[in-house]
């Protein structure tokens, strides 16, 4: 349950006060599917940033799970990034000296967990994301849908609550895109929350509730 | 987040940019090597001289003319010029109970031939004692006959070198040889020894020493030198020495005594402060790799943003990502130490065989600090980059703005 009221977001750009967000009311039930979808510039990015806790709010109130987010310090912050909520974003972000199997096990790493634990979730997870002859390949030997395969197992390993994906398909073609949004909306049939921000209509359409933003304000929620 | 996590995490990314990798490796390793080989040099320096002096003799005072020291009060007249010290002078300090020998010397250079070869020579007059003092070998035949020291013999020991160069293989022993306008018959050859400091007794003929006075037709002397008793013997040999000669010097303290334990002391004090010197110097060699490392490692967290950001966006937090970089100079550092030590092992090796007789001995203290300092170096030029990368907004990081 994610619950925003009067979320303000400004930027100072040189002398100018930019508006990224005014005044966003938003309240997201577990399990939703949700498209945000809007002019360039109208402040979806940043919502879906201020909702994964990677930004903070100038002003208003965040409750994620009746807990208030905005009262918690870096480290508290990083935590629930960790285990609560998943990032999918349009250029990967893979780190390319890692294998595949290794940027997946990534969150692992830095979450502490056992080698052996980490060795199950990951051979789990490349093969329900059909990546299991990919595994020791790095990022530039992978085509761009098998690299965001890799960047959603990742996003998922650490079983999260609520999935971002910030124009997942923004970089893909349109059958490896049609995949990543199969795989997304399978993810979101097991009860993961998925938000995601798209500029293809056609896309949007499939979400059940589909979010307009212009000019940093909701604009139509449906 | 687990430590060997870390170290591999670190490990493999500096391994994933080699070039600048390479280049921080090789600033640390000439880093650490030099201070480690400089201070191997001046540690050498030091127990070579120190060597040096002991084997000049044991318990060993050297009496010079003429002071040396001030002790302060008003300062002596101009134009007395110090009384030379005599073979009389000499003479009268064998009178001490605390000196065991006493060795005069006079001092001169004078060409030397023999059949028609013929060599400007080193000629130091003594007496029979010198042999004790100075700690010397024969070779062949004996050293200077025992008896009045004011009687001018002619006869004469050679060193080893001049023996060689004027008689090659031919036996010397007994043979006349020409010094200046006099024949000196030889009765001894030097053994070979290694050169000691201020003379090499190779080179030299030593005749007694009235003779020598007689060939420069000078009555002083060039120094005497003085063995004690004992090593507690030293410091009242040196007592009476000064008044003996004040005595017979009217009063006046015109000589320098020299005790060899002083002479130690202040050279392994000399030279200890010139190892710490260069070492010191070889350290700021270590500071600009640390700034090299600083350099690099800021690059690398530019290089690196997405890769920051990335990590923040999985949950990493700032404390997390700090460590992820400070191991990776962590690392660079003590493997740059670790090369620096081979680079510092190989040097010295190629010095010993180019100076094989020169002593070089790696103190264990240059490699504790060159090692504690490149770590230290490394961790303290490590933390502003790592904290601009702790500190990096994720979201920034993450768009291609
Ligand atoms: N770090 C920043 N500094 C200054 N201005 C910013 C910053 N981030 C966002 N903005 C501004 O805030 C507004 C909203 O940006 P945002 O990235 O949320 O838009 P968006 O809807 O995601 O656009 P797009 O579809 O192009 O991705 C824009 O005007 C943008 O210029
Ligand atoms: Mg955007």
């Amino acid at each position: 349950m994610i619950s925003l009221s009067r979320i303000r977001r400004e930027f100072q750009v040189g002398d100018e006060r930019v508006l990224a967000l005014r005044d966003v009311d938003l309240t997201v039930d577990t399990g939703e599917y949700i498209a945000i979808m809007g002019p360039s510039g109208s402040g979806k990015s940043t919502l879906l940033n201020m909702i994964g806790l990677l930004d903070r709010p100038d002003s208003g109130t965040y409750l994620l799970e009746g807990e208030d987010m905005t009262t918690l310090n870096d480290k508290q912050q990083a935590a629930l990034r960790r285990h609560k909520i998943g990032f999918v974003f349009q250029f990967f972000h893979l780190v390319p000296r890692m294998s595949a199997a290794e940027n997946i096990e990534l969150p692992m790493m830095l979450a502490g967990f056992e080698a052996g634990e980490r060795k199950r979730r990951v051979h789990e997870a490349l093969e329900a994301f059909g990546l299991t002859n990919r595994a020791r390949h790095r990022p530039d030997q992978l085509s761009g849908g098998q690299r965001q395969r890799v960047a959603i197992a990742r996003a998922t390993i650490m079983q999260p609550h609520i999935l971002l994906a910030d124009e997942p398909t923004g970089n893909l073609d349109r059958v490896s895109g049609k995949d990543v949004i199969d795989i997304l909306e399978a993810l979101n049939q097991k009860n993961i929350t998925l938000i995601m921000v798209t500029h293809d209509p056609e896309l949007g359409r499939r979400a059940k509730r589909q979010i307009h933003m212009v000019d940093g304000r909701i604009d139509s929620d449906r | 987040m687990k430590i060997t996590d870390i170290i591999r995490f670190a490990f493999r990314a500096s391994t994933g940019y080699p070039t600048r990798t390479l280049l921080m490796l090789l600033a640390m390793a000439i880093g650490v090597g030099s201070v480690v080989i400089l201070s191997t040099l001046g540690e050498g320096a030091r127990s070579y001289v120190v060597g040096q002096f002991s084997s000049l003799g044991t318990n060993l005072l050297i009496v010079l003319p003429g002071r040396s020291e001030t002790v302060g009060g008003p300062p002596p007249l101009l134009g007395i010029t110090p009384r030379d010290l005599t073979l009389d002078d000499a003479m009268a300090l064998q009178r001490s109970s605390a000196i065991k020998y006493v060795a005069p010397i006079a001092l001169g250079a004078a060409p030397a031939s023999w059949g028609g070869r013929e060599r400007e020579v080193t000629i130091l007059g003594s007496t029979p004692h010198l042999f004790q003092v100075r700690q010397l070998t024969m070779a062949l035949g004996r050293f200077l006959p025992e008896g009045d020291a004011s009687r001018a013999a002619s006869v004469c020991v050679l060193g080893y070198k001049i023996k060689q160069e004027l008689f090659g293989n031919a036996s010397a022993l007994g043979e006349p040889i020409r010094i200046g306008d006099r024949r000196f018959r030889v009765v001894g050859v030097l053994a070979k020894k290694g050169q000691s400091v201020g003379m090499d007794m190779g080179d030299v003929v030593i005749i007694p020493v009235a003779s020598a006075q007689a060939l420069f037709n000078s009555a002083s002397l060039f120094r005497i030198m003085i063995e004690a008793n004992d090593r507690d013997a030293i410091v009242r040999a040196k007592e009476t020495v000064l008044r003996i000669i004040r005595e017979r010097h009217d009063g006046d303290d015109d000589i320098t005594v020299i005790s060899q334990d002083a002479v130690l002391a202040t050279f392994d004090r000399i030279f200890t402060a010139l190892t710490l010197t260069v070492a010191g110097i070889a350290a700021i060699s270590l500071a600009v790799a640390g700034i090299l490392i600083m350099n690099v490692m800021l690059i690398a967290v530019s290089q690196r943003r997405a890769e920051v950001g990335l990590l923040k966006a999985i949950g990493a937090p700032g404390g997390q990502i700090m460590a992820l970089f400070l191991a990776e100079s962590a690392i660079l550092s003590i493997i740059g130490a670790a090369l620096g030590l081979l680079l510092a092992a190989a040097g010295t090796w190629i010095l010993t065989q180019i100076f094989p007789d020169f002593p070089l001995i790696v103190p264990l203290w240059s490699l504790w600090a060159a090692v504690g300092v490149s770590v230290a170096t490394g961790l303290v030029f490590g933390v502003l980059p790592a904290r601009r990368a702790a500190r990096l907004n994720p979201v920034l990081s993450l768009s291609r703005r």
